[in-house]
């Protein structure tokens, strides 16, 4: 019998075990699962796709590298905001504003407030709302999907500031042409994504996909896309049926960026409430403000003005929806 | 496991106050001396758990990682070991009273970790009924199998304890509660029931932290202990099986409580055991019992992984209390790399009390104690939950024991 011999030992607090999940793990893992839906935007809309996405994340990246806390970018937070920035953009967008766009939602989105987990607004719909209000033009000038994979839609190289020419074949969005032309779209279409939009929403499906994914493997709260949707699809419903003019479910959900926005922005675990109740709360006043936007304001999409501005009510949902502590509860005996 | 060489016996092992000295350098002890007084109704006295000589009295270093009193003994190699002859008290004929000093003077306490001395909740305030006595065999920290291996081997003797204390207190029923995935304790216990008793065996099911005492009561009742208050408020009073054990020992043999159950386990160890061990055996003579450790061993843990106290040399004594002991292996331990917190919401799913401890942790950081108290602090159990499931490896558990820590000086310095 000998004492035993240790070269050192590490002393530390309780519990000294964990479970083997991390941030970064989380964070690369939504990055993962974005591939498919990237790559079904390169599908549809051919190699200006990729290079917009690609720009988008550039201008993120690279802006978290200069100006975010050391080794940050490891954390993967920034390539998900740049990816998502780029998945909400035209596809032939002129890619010195998709980079921008990312710089903006890197920039005054996340690391002003003081990097991750501290922010409000989700940075990559920040970024998007930026673009909007600075390229308007821009930022709805919808490609037509096909054509060769090789071909360069709208003004991808087009120089800084100036007019962009395009000669470039346009359509409208399924949302555009009902708001301003108020003419429908097929469902098949819409279902398949093979229509007008942005880089990543059309894809309603393979979203849908990435998202089950996600949330099996925990990453994602399934309580906030499944609020949104429903209510959306109740809400729409309800006023399909009394007034058979308006769109019907299907279309509401599958038109725009209501998948992309329910699965991927609305669920940014910083800019979502913590709590289950809260996250109910949430995703139903999300769903709502789609809706009100969609028929009665003068966009014909509000996926991200409606996620940014349930983003500005996180604090009070957390607070209004605390759990109730163990053994506090009303009429206990005391 | 034999008589090591040295015992230490800390004068400091149970909640309440330390045990007053009441041996001198010099002295021989038989096995069964005392060699602490119980200092008051809320303490216990200390025996000497091998006979031999005290040859120290000082300070010496504790599990929890800061130095007490203790005295150290060198124990006698050609001692018999026997314990003194000694009465053993006839249960039947005693009062409550009396049952409750029989357990106090054999220096019993809770041998689930807490080691609050036994005795105290035998004797609950006279204005509260106790309808029903718990038995905690729930035992959820992982790698600890000690409560275990007791219910298994030792049945009856739990059940003449469980005897005893009812007839002490008046408790018409009692549950044993198990967790499901011990079905041999769960057979043995409920093979040596006796008829005349009210007496269940409930598995419960098996989560982290089932063994916490108002999460067993809510799992056994149906009740969720008030906030701030004690589980005799709902009629309950839970006591860890080992203690009954202890208590059923007392009864037998006469002998007080100066050994333990003790599990060695983990990666990082050669051959993990369950060991009888004298109380006072050192951290280094238990692990060379069990053929030392591995090449990688990197942390020694006194209790279990979730809220054991990580030790940094093997000269502590087991205590009472000491459930356990794991040894992990380096790349079984934590890294020290921290991310801000995401709000994933996880800690909230986790705690199994409903605090929202992603809050408390930012709170805790700018040292908000005032809005911590509000949010609760004072129901967190350390229980080490929130801590184990966060992605950013926040190290919550600490955060929140030294808030603690900070809240009770505060309050200190006001009164």
């Amino acid at each position: 019998m000998s004492a035993p011999r240790l070269p050192s030992l590490i002393v530390t607090a309780s519990p000294h075990v964990r479970s083997a999940d991390s941030t970064p793990r989380i964070m690369w893992s939504v990055v993962g699962s974005l591939v498919p839906v990237v790559a079904a935007g390169a599908w549809f809309f051919g190699v200006s796709a990729l290079l917009v996405v690609l720009a988008a994340s550039l201008g993120a990246v690279a802006t978290e590298r200069v100006f975010g806390r050391g080794g940050s970018l490891a954390d993967g937070s920034a390539a998900i905001t740049g990816l998502l920035l780029g998945l909400t953009l035209p596809p032939g967008m002129p890619l010195w504003m998709a980079a921008l766009g990312g710089a903006f939602g890197i920039g005054f989105g996340k690391i002003v407030w003081g990097g991750l987990g501290q922010n409000v607004f989700n940075p990559a719909l920040l970024g998007r709302a930026f673009l909007q209000s600075a390229f308007p033009v821009a930022i709805t000038t919808w490609p037509t999907p096909g054509g060769s994979f090789w071909t360069l839609k709208g003004d991808l190289f087009a120089f800084p500031f100036t007019s962009p020419v395009s000669d470039a074949i346009t359509s409208a969005t399924p949302l555009g042409l009902l708001k301003f032309e108020g003419k429908a779209t097929e469902a098949l279409p819409l279902l398949l994504g093979t229509t007008g939009g942005s880089v990543g929403e059309t894809a309603g499906l393979v979203i849908l996909a990435c998202g089950a994914y996600l949330a099996w493997k925990r990453h994602l709260n399934w309580r906030i896309p499944v609020s949104i949707l429903a209510t959306v699809a109740l809400v729409s419903g309800v006023i399909h049926g009394i007034d058979p003019s308006r769109p019907d479910a299907l279309f509401m959900l599958f038109s725009g960026g209501l998948m992309l926005g329910a699965v991927y922005m609305a669920t940014d675990m910083v800019t979502s409430p913590v709590t289950n109740l809260g996250r109910w709360v949430f995703g139903a006043g999300v769903g709502v403000l789609v809706v009100v936007i969609r028929l009665w304001g003068g966009l014909p999409e509000g996926v991200m003005y409606a996620i940014l501005f349930m983003n500005a009510l996180v604090p009070f949902i957390n607070r209004a929806t605390q759990p109730r502590v163990f053994g506090t509860r009303l009429g206990s005996p005391s | 496991m034999p008589f090591p060489d040295t015992i230490v016996l800390p004068l400091r092992q149970h909640a309440g106050k330390p045990a007053t000295l009441c041996v001198a350098v010099g002295d021989h002890v038989e096995r069964g001396d005392p060699v602490g007084l119980a200092d008051g109704f809320l303490s216990v006295p200390i025996h000497a758990s091998a006979a031999g000589t005290v040859t120290d009295i000082g300070w010496w270093p504790h599990p929890d990682g800061t130095m007490a009193q203790a005295v150290r003994i060198a124990v006698d190699r050609y001692a018999p070991q026997l314990p003194r002859p000694r009465m053993v008290p006839a249960w039947q004929g005693l009062t409550p009273e009396q049952v409750v000093r029989a357990v106090q003077d054999a220096g019993v306490v809770g041998l689930g970790g807490a080691a609050f001395p036994t005795h105290v909740k035998l004797a609950p305030p006279k204005d509260h009924v106790v309808h029903t006595l718990i038995i905690n065999g729930a035992e959820c920290e992982p790698y600890l199998t000690s409560d275990h291996r007791t219910m298994v081997e030792y049945p009856e003797r739990v059940l003449f304890g469980i005897r005893v204390m009812m007839h002490a207190m008046g408790v018409p029923r009692c549950v044993l509660g198990v967790e499901r995935n011990k079905p041999d304790a769960i057979a043995a216990l409920t093979e040596a029931l006796p008829d005349d008793l009210d007496i269940t065996v409930l598995p419960l099911t098996v989560k982290y932290p089932q063994g916490a005492e108002k999460m067993l009561i809510q799992a056994v009742t149906g009740v969720e202990v008030p906030s701030g208050k004690l589980p005799v408020h709902v009629g309950v009073v839970v006591q860890n099986v080992g203690s009954v054990a202890a208590i059923g020992e007392v009864f037998e043999t006469g002998l007080p409580l100066i050994e333990r159950i003790v599990t060695v386990s983990g990666h990082g160890l050669r051959k993990p055991a369950n060991l009888i061990v004298p109380v006072g055996t050192l951290l280094r003579d238990l692990l060379a019992q069990c053929d030392g450790v591995t090449a990688d061993a990197a942390e020694v843990i006194i209790g279990g992984p979730m809220m054991g106290q990580a030790q940094a040399n093997l000269d502590a004594p087991v205590l009472k209390g000491t459930t356990g002991v794991v040894v992990l292996e380096r790349h079984e331990t934590r890294s020290a790399q921290v991310w801000p917190c995401i709000h994933c919401g996880r800690c909230l799913e986790a705690c199994p009390v409903f605090l929202n401890p992603s809050l408390l942790g930012d709170l805790a950081r700018v040292g908000h104690l005032d809005a911590m108290r509000e949010h609760h602090l004072a129901d967190c159990m350390l229980c080490g939950s929130c801590a184990y499931v966060c992605p950013s490896h926040i190290p919550l558990s600490q955060l929140f024991q030294s808030s603690k820590a900070a809240l009770r000086r505060a309050a200190a310095g006001v009164a």
